[in-house]
């Protein structure tokens, strides 16, 4: 991986009723990424890598720390909903998109309502499907420094993982942190990280080129997870990656890239 | 003054290696759980709260937790509905549902009710919110305990009081056909009593709605600016409140020599881990005691200056000689406990007590000496200080209004035993 040439900037602008905070970097069409049920992470090398290509957006969800809450979301299809109007009023239109953890599940939900807003779709170890075997791991159980270390296949010697996650957080990190696991509670407590009926949903992808990406022993949402959601999506591909956990872009940034940038390009 | 009696109902069994053993809170798979033992248990600790009546206790306390052996009240309404059948004119002081866990807050409704009638008007009906330990044991969305709490304390009083049908569409709770088959004896409901570990904008929420406050075995300092803050509270939102509006649980065993209450005592604090029995408090996940949204970033913020964190939950594992020094546990003779008691009351001003006892590693033997002294010696020098001390509970001084009850607390409501009980078959008209 290229070293870091840009950090991206902030960018506030009104979507669908609140001040949006939008992380943009880069050059080239658009391409948008997702964040996961931790929060935003910032400027991530992988984010870097994908700038050489692409105009990269990284939306701040609502009540996850910096974009304001927005009060009447209470589930993931209520914040897939809201964000399509978000995405309109952003003008990102029929654009490429990238989703990983919770994520990959609105980003998921949201092709189901509206595909022709993706010209493709990229997910990433994501919750949403109840795992054909195995659970997912429950977040609220555990701590947040625990969650991220059990998500993280050998997380002494992550690189990615030692550099963002890895020290102790500044009482901004850690208030931040907290915000997004209040959201993420509010948005999937219960039935914990899943809908039944998201899969027959899916099937509305059909026309959406899909890219599944999971790591092969990733600990939070087992990997016949990912082969459910290969399943449901018509026409769809799944890669796996080895020696690797829930979060393939932070442990495996280069693999993860070179995989992402191979499906974006044809 | 009220005096009452509480105990946690703890799980004993000395097979099961959990006796003073510092257990992980949800941690412990009831693949231990005996119920021959519960059987004998349940009963053990029902047969202690009629002789706690028969002792002169006006207030018989019940609590609920889940998943956890420190308490077997996993129904408190289950153990009230049983007590309001046996007992004669105790109040069954329920401390209290957890509101937000109910689905169907109507059933909870009437439930109540149910207890209320067949008390013949005893139940005082305590709401808590609950900790973490409840939200996961039950999967209540812990983000939205306060709402939930509050919308179904709503729903409930309109139940009780507004002639159904009626209906309901709130944000967390709904119903096409509100029209109970069951209403409280009590007018206009039955006694409504918050309890509380110190949370700020619970007391706060309490006093606004005029409800006593019952500070659950809380540090004294702590626990004198919680009633400080009620009664500043109350004067913002317009009425003097008093001795009626607020009560106090604290830890008292009583035993017929200085050197068996001490070993009681001790055993009190070596039964199965409690977090909330300084002493033995065993250890609790920490991402449960904090789930996500369950308390508020103020409420967070005001009890880390005003009370201190937790308010009762000092240092673990606290010496029990050290516990003895500060009142966090009273164990002695009658003669030793009183004027501690005496001290509390002068402190801290409640208009009702409950003494928690009974717990931990106790034997029912323990449990009914320490009754029987209480009655005998304890509860009426209590009284005593109460009237020497103005100290009204609010069944002397209804909370609601300030205006003194012309019934008194400790008598029985129960119109004629043998009538209430066995009905003579309904005549022809």
């Amino acid at each position: 991986m290229a070293t870091a040439s840009t950090t991206g900037t902030e960018e506030v602008s009104e979507a669908a009723g609140v001040q949006m905070h939008v992380v943009k970097g880069g050059s080239g069409s658009p391409l948008v990424i997702l964040h996961d049920e931790l929060g935003h992470p910032g400027w991530l090398p992988f984010h870097d890598a994908l700038a050489r290509q692409h105009t990269v957006h990284l939306p701040m969800h609502p009540g996850f720390g910096v974009t304001e809450r927005v009060e009447w979301i209470m589930s993931m299809r209520d914040i897939a909903g809201w964000y399509l109007e978000a995405f309109d009023d952003l003008g990102w239109e029929h654009v490429p998109v990238i989703g990983y953890g919770l994520g990959g599940w609105l980003a998921a939900e949201m092709a189901s309502m509206c595909p022709q807003q993706f010209s493709k779709l990229v997910v990433v170890s994501a919750p949403g499907i109840r795992p054909p075997s195995g659970d997912i791991l429950d977040m609220f159980l555990v701590v947040f420094k625990d969650y991220v270390t059990k998500g993280i296949f050998d997380p002494e010697n992550s690189a990615g993982f030692q550099s963002v996650y890895g020290g102790d957080p500044t009482p901004e990190e850690a208030d931040a942190r907290d915000y997004a696991r209040e959201e993420a509670s509010r948005l999937t407590w219960r039935p914990y990280m899943h809908y039944p009926n998201l899969p027959p949903l899916l099937h509305r992808l059909k026309r959406v080129p899909t890219l599944i990406v999971w790591g092969r022993e990733d600990p939070i949402v087992p990997l016949s997870a990912g082969e459910a959601y290969q399943a449901a999506i018509p026409g769809s591909r799944l890669v796996v990656l080895d020696r690797c956990g829930h979060h393939p872009h932070i442990e495996h940034p280069e693999t993860f890239v070179q995989h992402v940038q191979e499906f974006l390009n044809t | 003054m009220l005096i009452g009696h509480f105990t946690e109902q703890p799980w004993q069994d000395d097979n099961t290696g959990l006796m003073g053993n510092q257990s992980l809170d949800l941690g412990i798979s009831n693949e231990l759980y005996d119920p021959m033992q519960g059987a004998k248990l349940y009963n053990r600790y029902i047969d202690e709260k009629i002789f706690a009546e028969e002792m002169g206790f006006d207030g018989l306390m019940l609590n609920e937790h889940h998943s956890t052996p420190f308490c077997m009240q996993g129904v408190t309404n289950v153990g009230a509905s049983i007590l309001a059948r046996v007992t004669n004119k105790a109040k069954i002081i329920i401390l209290g549902n957890i509101l937000p866990i109910w689905d169907d807050p109507l059933w909870l409704a009437e439930q109540l009710s149910m207890i209320d009638m067949i008390s013949y008007g005893r139940l005082v009906s305590g709401f808590v919110r609950g900790g973490g330990r409840e939200s996961v044991a039950h999967n209540a969305p812990p983000h939205y305990n306060r709402e939930r709490f509050e919308e179904a304390h709503d729903f409930i009083i309109k139940a009780w009081t507004d002639p159904g049908p009626f209906r309901w569409e709130g944000k967390h709770y709904h119903y096409r056909y509100v029209n109970p088959w069951a209403r409280p004896l009590q007018k206009p409901h039955p006694q409504i009593w918050i309890p509380s570990t110190v949370s700020v904008e619970t007391v706060e929420w309490t006093a606004r709605h005029r409800y006593p406050l019952v500070l659950l075995a809380t540090k004294l300092g702590p626990t004198k600016d919680a009633f400080d803050l009620y009664h500043k509270t109350a004067t913002e939102t317009g009425y003097e409140s008093g001795t009626q509006n607020v009560a106090y649980l604290l830890k008292v065993h009583v035993d017929e020599t200085e050197e068996l209450a001490d070993e009681v005592g001790r055993k009190y604090l070596s039964g199965v881990s409690n977090p909330f029995l300084s002493g033995n408090e065993g250890t609790v996940n920490p991402a449960i005691m904090s789930l996500p949204g369950h308390t508020s970033r103020r409420s967070k913020r005001l009890a880390a200056t005003a009370f201190g964190p937790l308010g009762r939950l000092g240092t673990n594992r606290r010496p029990y000689e050290e516990q003895v020094q500060d009142y966090t546990i009273i164990s002695g003779t009658p003669k030793t406990v009183l004027p501690k008691i005496k001290h509390v009351l002068e402190y801290l001003r409640p208009g009702s007590i409950f003494f928690w006892d009974g717990d931990g590693a106790m034997s029912h033997e323990d449990s009914m000496r320490s009754l029987r002294l209480m009655g005998e010696e304890v509860i009426p020098a209590v009284r005593e200080m109460g009237k020497e001390l103005d100290l009204s509970s609010p069944f002397e001084i209804d909370p609601s209004n300030n205006q003194p009850f012309e019934a008194k607390v400790n008598e029985p409501v129960v119109p004629d035993k043998a009538e209430a009980k066995s009905p003579e078959p309904a005549s022809a008209d």
